[in-house]
């Protein structure tokens, strides 16, 4: 499938560069309707993988590349069962979700996140996925989720780890705090920065020059420089759903639903 | 190094700017909040403008809370 227009994404395959936009009204939250999609696009890798150099991930969103995991939608399930039912649910969703973001971290071809506005949570989890992130000078990065009592799930922790030293992992969960684009590309988070507006006119031209290298040599780099933290997944996973049965994760979800306050990404 | 004044000035200049309003339609005192009528991502926004325009690192935490230029201005001063 060479082109796709969805309910929260869509994808377009020209001259070896397939472009996928997040376009999920309003900071493109990865719930179970993104979720289907973003499958629907990595089930598309099968047939297009050999004639595709690169891959592009942006957003259509104003101000947001995405604002993470559908909090609202999270509640709204996880209010919806029996308590002890909770954790299947839950763990059904990171199950679907890794798998996707696993098959973007592995694709064969070149991966470039384009990120202007708030790359947040889950949003950062599908950039870090990425073999570069361009950023906007006015992006922002952050994890916020320990203001929740739970931890990243979509395998941040491990995938900044991999590219990352401790301390700024340690810095960005135990904060909650965001960095501006500068302080992520001086930490080694973002590869190049983009003046206002032009992080996907500089994705383009960086997956035009991607393109000119050996796709054989390309794939045996990417599989040697960037292996899949298989382990610390299921890990990641495992801490997720313990942390997810405690009623202060209800309480602390509740607390944001019902939040209209400027930063309520902050406890 | 700035004053305090100056970077009040610059604080609102900036933030006229950015959201198209008059140069001098800001006070000091004003609750930028209500004043701009930004949302959570319109935040992050003018964070990252203030940064990018003062060269500094304003953790959002130690903003929280702030809602008016004046007190924000001081936040901004403490980091220059």
């Amino acid at each position: 499938m060479k082109s796709f227009t969805g309910k929260t994404l869509r994808w377009e395959w020209h001259e070896g560069c397939i472009e996928l936009t997040l376009d999920h009204a309003p900071a493109n939250e990865i719930g179970t309707a993104m979720l289907a999609e973003l499958e629907k696009f990595v089930a598309a890798f099968g047939s297009l993988a050999s004639e595709t150099t690169a891959c592009i991930i942006s957003s259509a969103r104003k101000s947001v590349f995405s604002a993470g995991g559908d909090l609202r939608e999270l509640y709204r399930q996880a209010a919806s069962v029996p308590e002890k039912d909770r954790p299947k649910g839950i763990r059904s969703f990171l199950e679907h979700i890794h798998a996707v973001i696993n098959a973007i971290d592995s694709a064969p071809f070149v991966t470039i996140a384009a990120v202007h506005g708030a790359c947040l949570g889950g949003g950062l989890e599908l950039a870090l996925a990425c073999d570069i992130i361009i950023a906007d000078k006015m992006a922002r990065f952050a994890f916020p989720e320990l203001r929740l009592g739970f931890i990243p799930g979509f395998g941040g922790i491990p995938r900044l780890k991999r590219d990352l030293g401790n301390a700024v992992v340690r810095d960005l969960l135990f904060t909650g705090r965001t960095i501006n684009a500068t302080r992520a590309h001086t930490v080694g988070l973002v590869a190049q920065l983009a003046g206002e507006g032009e992080a996907l006119a500089i994705a383009r031209s960086t997956a035009a020059q991607a393109a000119k290298y050996d796709p054989v040599a390309r794939a045996a780099a990417k599989e040697f420089m960037k292996p899949i933290p298989h382990e610390e997944l299921r890990c990641e996973i495992e801490i997720f759903c313990e942390l997810f049965t405690r009623p202060e994760v209800m309480a602390a979800l509740k607390k944001f639903v019902e939040d209209s306050g400027p930063m309520p990404y902050l406890p | 190094m700035r004053t305090l004044e100056q970077t009040t000035r610059e604080v609102l200049d900036l933030a006229a700017k950015h959201f198209q309003l008059p140069t001098g339609s800001l006070a000091p005192e004003d609750d930028f909040f209500k004043k701009l009528g930004i949302d959570s991502l319109q935040t992050l926004e003018m964070l990252s403008h203030l940064e990018n325009h003062f060269g500094i690192e304003l953790p959002d935490y130690e903003v929280q809370g702030v809602s008016d230029f004046k007190t924000l201005a001081e936040r901004i001063q403490s980091r220059l």
